[in-house]
């Protein structure tokens, strides 16, 4: 049987992994391992990747719908305005209008007009300049994000929900992450639990 | 395997004839006097797995009138069985979640767990990224503001699912067992709360009900199974199903919905194009606590 490839990335949690490795008690193992196991414990016969790219569908299939994206009330067609105003390269602070938009992603080297077409305000468009509609911002994202936007297709990041062998939703990466400052948000946990002394 | 089995079934033998001891010396006795023949009924019910399509037939519509009458809301009580060719896991992404535990009260009122006393099936632990995975050090009560907590990682703990699954060995009576899909399912009516199950496994995922289970009147979830969520008694076993009611109407599990980070993955292991098995062939996996050989088909991985 062929060796299946993996992608040992070194991300942020680089350090995390390795320490996993190191700790005694609480052992882990890790994907070959894991993997084996399965293939003898489920007694099927895993056809490995002998690629070494992960395989994703082109794009995404028919059973997968993704709801519109997370525009605020009222501000698309950006045309509306934007058709009869001159296009403002310039980097600045918005004052006039979107005074709420700082940019806070890789900032120094991009401006808006880097992800928005000047032309056509209602698009988003591609280094090469070839436009890409808001429904299909992930497309924008995964120029600079390739390995992100592999797994969100292969439903790994992101969130997929309704149906595990049917119809599904994807949330587009704007759901989660404002394009502008994408880092995301803290929120506040629910309760914990009760300590078994509260318990009755 | 058969060993075990085979030096088990007396002491199953001998839980019906204790019963049918006691029945004699009272029971039966005031059954025949005052009960009523769906008294009788639930008495003699038998193992899920050894009842007749009749039998479970009459068990389902006893159940499912019992209950409506209970929570004041008509009641479903599934028996749905496996899926054919499906083999469940689950998988849990350690590099995004933020330990919200959206999770753990979205499985409390999916799967209709006691509000008072407190039952929960998941486990949010939280730990030190300095350290790693040491459950020696690991929270289960924090209570910030705000998480994720600087220099903190989490790591929910429910059913493991095991494929080598301590806790069905350790019942005395058969109670719990692995469904063909791998789902570990516990039948609440043939338990006698001995807890050896919970004695035996080594994640802390099965639950004892201590007391009467209490649910908030509304917050009942009336879409069960006779397997899963169905409300318990005081005195049972109880611990994750996966969902058994959504999962094998091709739903995904409540905490998968619920995830607001997208952490959770959960999937067929044996469709090669699905969502288990592009992590397990291209991330890093682990299982918690492998040196015990118990085989979890709950893996966690670093996306
Ligand atoms: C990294 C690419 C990128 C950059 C740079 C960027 N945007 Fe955006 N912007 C997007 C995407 C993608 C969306 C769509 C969000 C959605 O789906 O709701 C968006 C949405 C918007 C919206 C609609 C927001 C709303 O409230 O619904 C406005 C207005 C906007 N951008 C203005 C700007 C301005 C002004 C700048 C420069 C300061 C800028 N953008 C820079 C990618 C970018
Ligand atoms: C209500 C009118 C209005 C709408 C709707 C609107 N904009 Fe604007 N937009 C403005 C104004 C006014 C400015 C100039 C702000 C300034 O210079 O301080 C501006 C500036 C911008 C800029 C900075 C570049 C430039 O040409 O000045 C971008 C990028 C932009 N808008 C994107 C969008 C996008 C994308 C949408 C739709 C999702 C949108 N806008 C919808 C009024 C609008
Ligand atoms: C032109 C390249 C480019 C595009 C297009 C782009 N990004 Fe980024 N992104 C970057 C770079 C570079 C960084 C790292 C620097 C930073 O964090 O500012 C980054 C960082 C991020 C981060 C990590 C932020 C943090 O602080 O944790 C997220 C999340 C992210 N991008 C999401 C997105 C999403 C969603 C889109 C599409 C709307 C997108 N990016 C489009 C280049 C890009
Ligand atoms: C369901 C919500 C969700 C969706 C949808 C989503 N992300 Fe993320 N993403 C997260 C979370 C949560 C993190 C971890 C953030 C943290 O640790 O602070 C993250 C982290 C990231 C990072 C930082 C690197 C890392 O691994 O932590 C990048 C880049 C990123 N996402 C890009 C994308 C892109 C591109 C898409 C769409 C193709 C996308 N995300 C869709 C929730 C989401």
């Amino acid at each position: 049987m062929n060796e299946p490839t993996f992608h040992h990335r070194q991300n942020k949690n680089g350090l995390l992994v390795d320490r996993i490795r190191r700790d005694g008690l609480e052992k882990t193992i890790r994907l070959l391992s894991g993997l084996i196991s399965l293939v003898l414990i489920i007694g099927v016969s895993v056809s490995p990747r002998v690629s070494g790219q992960p395989q994703v569908r082109d794009d995404l299939s028919a059973d997968i719908q993704i709801p519109p994206p997370p525009f605020t009330d009222g501000i698309f067609p950006c045309m509306d305005c934007h058709a009869d105003m001159e296009t403002n390269p310039e980097r600045r602070a918005l004052e006039d209008f979107h005074d709420d938009i700082v940019l806070k992603h890789d900032e120094e080297n991009r401006w808006c007009m880097d992800c928005h077409d000047a032309e056509n305000r209602d698009m988003l468009h591609s280094a090469s300049g070839k436009p890409i509609s808001f429904t299909e911002s992930y497309k924008l994202c995964g120029q600079c994000h390739g390995p992100k936007l592999r797994d969100w297709k292969a439903g790994i990041h992101g969130r997929r929900t309704g149906s595990w062998n049917g119809q599904k939703e994807y949330l587009l990466c704007a759901h989660c992450h404002n394009p502008h400052s994408p880092e995301f948000k803290k929120i506040k946990p629910e309760a914990p639990p009760l300590k078994p002394g509260e318990i009755r | 395997m058969s060993g075990i089995k085979t030096i088990l079934s007396p002491i199953k033998i001998g839980r019906r004839s204790f019963l049918k001891a006691a029945a004699v010396t009272g029971s039966i006795a005031a059954l025949g006097a005052c009960g009523s023949k769906a008294d009788r009924d639930a008495f003699f019910q038998k193992n899920f797995r050894d009842m007749s399509k009749d039998e479970i037939a009459r068990v389902i519509e006893r159940l499912e009138k019992d209950y409506s009458e209970t929570y004041g809301r008509p009641f479903s009580v599934s028996t749905a069985g496996p899926l054919p060719e499906t083999n469940f896991g689950y998988a849990l992404d350690i590099s995004r979640c933020i330990g919200c535990r959206r999770c753990v009260y979205g499985c409390v009122e999916e799967n209709n767990q006691s509000r008072d006393p407190q039952v929960h099936w998941i486990q949010v632990l939280e730990m030190e990224k300095e350290k790693g995975v040491d459950f020696l050090h690991s929270n289960l009560y924090y209570d910030h503001d705000e998480v994720p907590h600087e220099g903190h990682f989490y790591l929910p703990v429910a059913c493991q699912q095991c494929r080598n699954a301590p806790c069905v060995k350790a019942c005395p009576v058969d109670a719990t067992w692995a469904e063909e899909d791998g789902i570990i399912v516990v039948d609440y009516d043939w338990c006698i709360g001995c807890r050896s199950c919970m004695a035996a496994c080594p994640y802390g995922a099965r639950h004892f009900n201590w007391g009467k289970v209490t649910i908030p009147e509304g917050e009942v979830n009336p879409a069960s199974h006779y397997l899963g969520n169905r409300p318990r008694i005081k005195g049972v076993v109880e611990k994750c199903t996966f969902c058994i009611q959504r999962v094998r109407e091709g739903l995904y599990p409540k905490c998968v919905e619920v995830c607001p980070v997208g952490a959770r993955k959960f999937g067929n292991l044996l469709d090669k194009d699905g969502e288990i098995r592009y992590i397990l062939e291209n991330k890093r996996v682990l299982v918690l606590r492998e040196e015990l050989n118990t085989q979890p088909k709950f893996f966690y991985f670093y996306g």
